[in-house]
C-alpha cells in the first residue's frame, strides 16, 4: 500500500493568540476525532505535532568533525509544524485524507509519496 | 481497394493509438510500457500492412499486437516477469478484449492526465501525447517550445503519475464535477492552441474529436455537450476568419456563405438539447452566443440583445474582466458605444490586447480617433500572434488618417 506524508506548516512570526486549556482542548476534539477515523480506516501510520523552530537544533559533517548548532537546517520562513503518515490505495484517497485535515485547521497540508521501498 | 501507404497508416495511428495505449494502461499499469508497445506496433504495421493489406479491424490489430510486444519486453525483465504474474489473469482473457476495446480505457486515461495534482501545461501535453497520438515533437511545436523541454515536462508528469500514485480511474459521482472541470479545460485549451501556430488544424481537430469521444462516454454531462457545441459553431466560422492572403478578418466583415452549415447545425442541435436539459454552465452559455452568431445573416442583423442577455448570464456564473470585456462588446451594439466604454474604463485588462482593440473600435465609432490610434498602438504592441498584429496595424493606420488634422476638421465642427 503506498504511503503519503501529509505535511503542515507554521509560518514564522505568525504567532497565534495564546489559547486558553479550554480552547485548546476544543480545537483538539476534531483532531483527536479524525486521528480515530484514520486509524479505524486503516489509513493512519504515524503523527506528531513539532515544537516551534527555536527549539530545533542541526547535526552535520563539517570536514571530518561533526558539529552541533541552533535552528533549523533550512533557513526559510516556513517550517514543519507536525504531520501524519498515511496508507492510501492512491493518491485520491490521500487527497481526500488531506482534504479532512486541511478543513480541521484552516492552513494548507502538503501531501508527498513515499519511495516505494519494494522498488516503485 | 485502399491502397496501404504511411500516410493512410499515419492517420489510423492517430486515430487509434490513444485507444490502445490506454488499454495497456489499463492491463500493465506502465505508462511507458504502453507507449513503446504501441510505438512498435505501430511500425510493425509500416511494414506489413503495404504488402498483406489492412487487417479487418486495424485498431485491435494494434492493440493485440503491442500488448503481445509489451509481454515479450516483460519476460525479458526480471521485475516483469513479477509483473507479468500479476496480468496474467487479464492478459489471457485478452481475446475478448481485442475485437473491442473498452471505451472506458480513453475515459479512465483523461482523467489520469488531468488529475488536479499536475501542472495545466502537463496536464495539455499528457491528454495530446497519450490519447491525441501526437509525438513529443508535435506537442512541443504546439506550446512554441523546444521539443527536449517538452520531452522533460512529459517525463516529469509521468513520473508524477507513478510515484505518487494518480488513479487511472473515472472519479466518482461526489467528485466528477471537480475532476470533469481541469478536462473540459484542457480541452478547451488545446483547441485554443489550435487557432494560431503551424499544427493549428490539427489541434483544433484533436480538441473537437476528443471532446466528442468524451461527450459520447459521458453523455449526462451538460457541460461536456456544451462545450462540443462551442468547439463546432467556433469552429464552423474558419474557413472565413482568414482572407486570401493570410489576414484576419474579424467577425463583422466574415463571409458568412463560407461558414460550415453542417458543423452549424449540430452545434445547433446541441444547445437545444442543453436547453431543454436546462442545466446552465459556462460552456453550455458561451455555445448558445455562439448559436445566436450562426442564426444571423450578417452582423448588423444579429439578434445582439439575445447575445446581452446570454452574456449577463455568463457573467453571473464565471464573473471574469475577459467576459466583462465581451459582454461590453455586445453593450455596444444595444446601448451605443458610450455605454460600452464606461464598462471598459472599470475593468483591469491593461496588458490584454483584445482590451485595447476593443477600446480603440469604440473610440473610433466615437470619432475620437486621436485615442483610436494610441490603443490600436497598444493592441498591436501587445498582439499574441503575427496575423493578429498585421490585422491591428491596419487599423491603427486607418485611424491615424481619420485623425490627421486635413481629416479631422469635419470632426470639430459636428
Amino acid at each position: 500500500m503506498p504511503r503519503y506524508l501529509l505535511s503542515t506548516h507554521s509560518v514564522a512570526g505568525a504567532t497565534r493568540e495564546p489559547m486558553t486549556e479550554e480552547q485548546m482542548q476544543k480545537a483538539w476534539q476534531p483532531i483527536q476525532a479524525l486521528e480515530a477515523e484514520m486509524k479505524s480506516a486503516g489509513a493512519w501510520v504515524f503523527s506528531a505535532r513539532l515544537h516551534d523552530p527555536d527549539t530545533a537544533s542541526v547535526v552535520r559533517m563539517s570536514g571530518d568533525e561533526i558539529v552541533t548548532t541552533d535552528g533549523p537546517f533550512v533557513e526559510a520562513k516556513e517550517h514543519l509544524a507536525g504531520f501524519y503518515i498515511i496508507e492510501a490505495a492512491d493518491l485520491d484517497e490521500a487527497l481526500s485524507w488531506a482534504t479532512k485535515v486541511t478543513r480541521l485547521i484552516s492552513s494548507p497540508i502538503e501531501v508527498w509519496p513515499f519511495v516505494d521501498t519494494a522498488g516503485g | 481497394m485502399v491502397v496501404v501507404d504511411d500516410a493512410l497508416i499515419g492517420r489510423i495511428f492517430r486515430e487509434e493509438s490513444g485507444r490502445s495505449v490506454a488499454t495497456l494502461i489499463r492491463i500493465f499499469a506502465d505508462i511507458d510500457l504502453a507507449e513503446d508497445a504501441v510505438q512498435e506496433a505501430f511500425t510493425i504495421a509500416l511494414r506489413k500492412w503495404p504488402a498483406d493489406g489492412l487487417p479487418p479491424n486495424p485498431g485491435g490489430w494494434i492493440t493485440t499486437t503491442a500488448r503481445n510486444r509489451a509481454i515479450d519486453h516483460l519476460r525479458r525483465e526480471s521485475r516483469g516477469r513479477e509483473l507479468l504474474d500479476n496480468v496474467a489473469e487479464i492478459a489471457d482473457a485478452q481475446p475478448r478484449e481485442e475485437a473491442e476495446p473498452v471505451d472506458d480505457d480513453r475515459l479512465r486515461l483523461i482523467f489520469t492526465c488531468c488529475h488536479p495534482a499536475l501542472s495545466i501545461e502537463a496536464r495539455v501535453a499528457l491528454t495530446l501525447r497519450l490519447l491525441g497520438g501526437l509525438t513529443t515533437a508535435e506537442v512541443a511545436r504546439a506550446f512554441l517550445i523546444t521539443e527536449p523541454t517538452m520531452a522533460k515536462r512529459l517525463v516529469r508528469a509521468k513520473h508524477k503519475i507513478r510515484a505518487a500514485h494518480i488513479p487511472y480511474r473515472v472519479p466518482g459521482e461526489a467528485e466528477l464535477p471537480e475532476r470533469l472541470r481541469p478536462v473540459l479545460a484542457v480541452l478547451y485549451l488545446t483547441y485554443n492552441a489550435g487557432t494560431d501556430g503551424p499544427s493549428g488544424d490539427g489541434l483544433r481537430h484533436e480538441a473537437i474529436r476528443l471532446t466528442r469521444v468524451i461527450a459520447g462516454l459521458m453523455p449526462d454531462e451538460a457541460e461536456v455537450a456544451g462545450l462540443l457545441a462551442l468547439l463546432l459553431l467556433t469552429e464552423s466560422r474558419w474557413p472565413a476568419r482568414h482572407s486570401a492572403d493570410g489576414s484576419l478578418v474579424v467577425l463583422r466583415h466574415q463571409d458568412r456563405s463560407t461558414w460550415d452549415r453542417a458543423l452549424i447545425e449540430e452545434g445547433h442541435t446541441i444547445v437545444r438539447a442543453c436547453l431543454r436539459r436546462n442545466q446552465p454552465g459556462t460552456y453550455q452559455i458561451q455555445a448558445a452566443i455562439n448559436a445566436v452568431h450562426a442564426d444571423a445573416e450578417s452582423f448588423e442583423a444579429t439578434d445582439w440583445s439575445q447575445i446581452l442577455a446570454l452574456y449577463d448570464q455568463l457573467l453571473e456564473t464565471s464573473p471574469t474582466p475577459v467576459v466583462a470585456l465581451n459582454r461590453a462588446i455586445a453593450v455596444a451594439e444595444v446601448h451605443g458605444p458610450r455605454a460600452a466604454l464606461d464598462i471598459l474604463d472599470g475593468l483591469q485588462l491593461a496588458e490584454y490586447h483584445l482590451f485595447h482593440a476593443a477600446r480603440a473600435d469604440l473610440l473610433g465609432r466615437l470619432g475620437r480617433h486621436d485615442d483610436a490610434s494610441r490603443a490600436y498602438a497598444r493592441a498591436a504592441t501587445l498582439a499574441a500572434s503575427d496575423a493578429e498584429r498585421t490585422f491591428l496595424m491596419g487599423r491603427l493606420e486607418t485611424a491615424r488618417a481619420l485623425a490627421d488634422p486635413a481629416h479631422g476638421q469635419g470632426e470639430l465642427s459636428s
